[in-house]
């Protein structure tokens, strides 16, 4: 299968990667990883002009720590923070990272690029969601932040520019007592999962004084489920308590029947995502190393 | 097609080392790297299953990493060094992948064979010990519909057994 012709130009730095755009104007498209993109060209579902690759800068691609915050370079593809022993400080990033697809797309695929593209059955909105997210973008008029909950407006819209970048996301680490987890199901590896659910929690002994839940692949973007939150702050966590969070995730989630499940299998998949990732977060947060990532069929 | 003018007017020169070799081509960006490697390089032992990202018959190695050729420009790959299973044999000797693969059974049509060869080739060079899970997780996106999997396992571990002591 070939995508439409279009014409190929390779950026060098950031600043000329948004000029391109910008002068080659709405028929052209940035490039990054590819997995998402090169798919949707081949099938003609879209037919840009120009390609502006992002994948020649240099220096787009690093995981470092800073004022208490982990930063990703907008090309840092997923094997990369898979791998990382540094990512593995915000647990949530390294289950995110070394669920999704399968090694090869993951050799290839961007953190940058997932969080351009949107797609609510994206793993990396959902699990970022849950966590203080910043991305920063470079336009034509300069650099900005957006808190990642502003960032995405709906299934496929980002808050972005068409000549707008994504050059780096900022994560905040969370405080001690906090632990995370994220947990997707999936038919089989090189797919998107049918459900997910991301949650962290801090902890003050055994009361949870803190909680944020979202689930994914449920709705046209990642839903927090603050009523299920409502449960777990302030109480001790108990099978009681966290069946109670995991039925309001149950109604927060608004799926749709598709090829990945029905609407009904998709709402019994989030009280289970949703109990486990509690389960597990709640281990974390006491310190416990607990290898959770997503789970196949 | 666009016209022949337009055509080369959009192409781009590349060079790709294969194998070794190099392979300096005037490309259409659209040109998909699998292509690029059966067409311009007449290496067709990179095979095409899905054309979608899922099957993993394209597989093969860039700068060492498993990559879905299916799903990746010849252009992108410009400047970097690709492995296909025709790089795998060295002096006439097959790479003790490929011998693991047949004499544990791996196989049966062969059509999955050289990308989870190449899948399994970039899961070796770091870990020749691998367990069974990371086994699965490494040919995790890699299709086989003959041989249910189990042969290729213990071609992997025999292949790791190999290299190991070679
Ligand atoms: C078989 C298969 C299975 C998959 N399964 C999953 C899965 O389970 N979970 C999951 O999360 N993902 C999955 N993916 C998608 C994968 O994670 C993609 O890599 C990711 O969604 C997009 O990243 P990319 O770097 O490949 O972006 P590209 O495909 O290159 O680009 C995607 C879009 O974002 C834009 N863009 C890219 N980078 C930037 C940037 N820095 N700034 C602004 N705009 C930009 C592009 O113009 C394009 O519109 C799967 C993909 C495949 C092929
Ligand atoms: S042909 Fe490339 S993944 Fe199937
Ligand atoms: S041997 Fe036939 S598909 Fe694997």
């Amino acid at each position: 299968m070939y995508p439409r012709s279009f014409h190929y130009h390779r950026a060098g730095s950031l600043e000329e990667a948004v000029s391109m755009l910008g002068q080659l104007g709405e028929g052209a498209k940035f490039l990054a990883g590819g997995q998402s993109l090169i798919p949707l060209l081949k099938l003609r579902f879209a037919n840009p002009e120009h390609l502006v690759d992002l994948n020649f800068i240099p220096g787009t691609s690093f995981i470092k720590e800073d004022s208490g915050a982990l930063h990703f370079g907008a090309m840092t593809r997923h094997a990369e923070i898979e791998h990382s022993a540094l990512a593995r400080k915000i647990p949530v990033l390294h289950d995110c990272a070394a669920g999704i697809a399968d090694v090869q797309v993951r050799n290839r695929g961007t953190i940058g690029g997932s969080l351009a593209e949107a797609d609510p059955s994206g793993d990396w909105t959902n699990a970022l969601i849950t966590l203080d997210t910043i991305v920063h973008c470079l336009g034509p008029s300069g650099a900005r932040t957006i808190q990642l909950r502003d960032f995405i407006k709906d299934a496929y819209t980002t808050a972005l520019a068409h000549d707008e970048l994504v050059t780096e996301v900022e994560v905040k680490i969370p405080p001690q007592g906090s632990g995370g987890a994220y947990l997707a199901f999936k038919r089989s590896a090189p797919v998107y999962p049918s459900a997910s659910a991301a949650v962290q929690l801090t902890l003050a002994g055994d009361v949870c004084q803190d909680a944020a839940i979202a689930l994914g692949c449920v709705g046209l973007t990642a839903i927090r489920a603050t009523e299920a939150e409502t449960a777990l702050r302030g109480n001790s966590l108990s099978d009681k308590t966290i069946a109670t969070a995991a039925e309001a995730a149950r109604a927060a989630a608004d799926p749709q029947t598709d090829m990945r499940g029905s609407a009904e299998y998709k709402r019994q998949l989030v009280v289970a995502l949703v109990k486990r990732a509690i389960q597990i977060a709640v281990r974390r947060a006491r310190g416990e190393q607990v290898e959770g990532a997503h789970l196949y069929a | 097609m666009p016209e022949t003018a337009t055509v080369e007017k959009i192409a781009v020169k590349i060079n790709i080392n294969v194998n070794g070799k190099l392979y300096a081509r005037q490309v259409e960006p659209r040109m998909l790297l699998v292509e690029f490697l059966r067409e311009a390089c007449d290496l067709t032992g990179t095979h095409v299953g899905c054309d979608t990202t899922y099957c993993g018959a394209c597989t093969v190695l860039m700068n060492g990493l498993a990559v879905k050729s299916c799903t990746m420009f010849a252009v992108q790959a410009d400047g970097s060094e690709i492995t296909t299973v025709e790089g795998l044999e060295k002096d006439g000797k097959l790479h003790p992948i490929q011998k693991a693969f047949g004499d544990s059974y791996g196989l049966q049509c062969g059509y999955c064979t050289p990308g989870l060869m190449l899948s399994t080739h970039q899961l070796l060079s770091g870990n020749p010990e691998p367990s069974e899970k990371e086994i699965r997780k490494a040919i995790a996106g890699n299709t086989c519909r003959c041989t249910g999997y189990m042969n290729i396992f213990k071609a992997i571990e025999l292949a790791g057994r190999n290299m190991k002591g070679a």
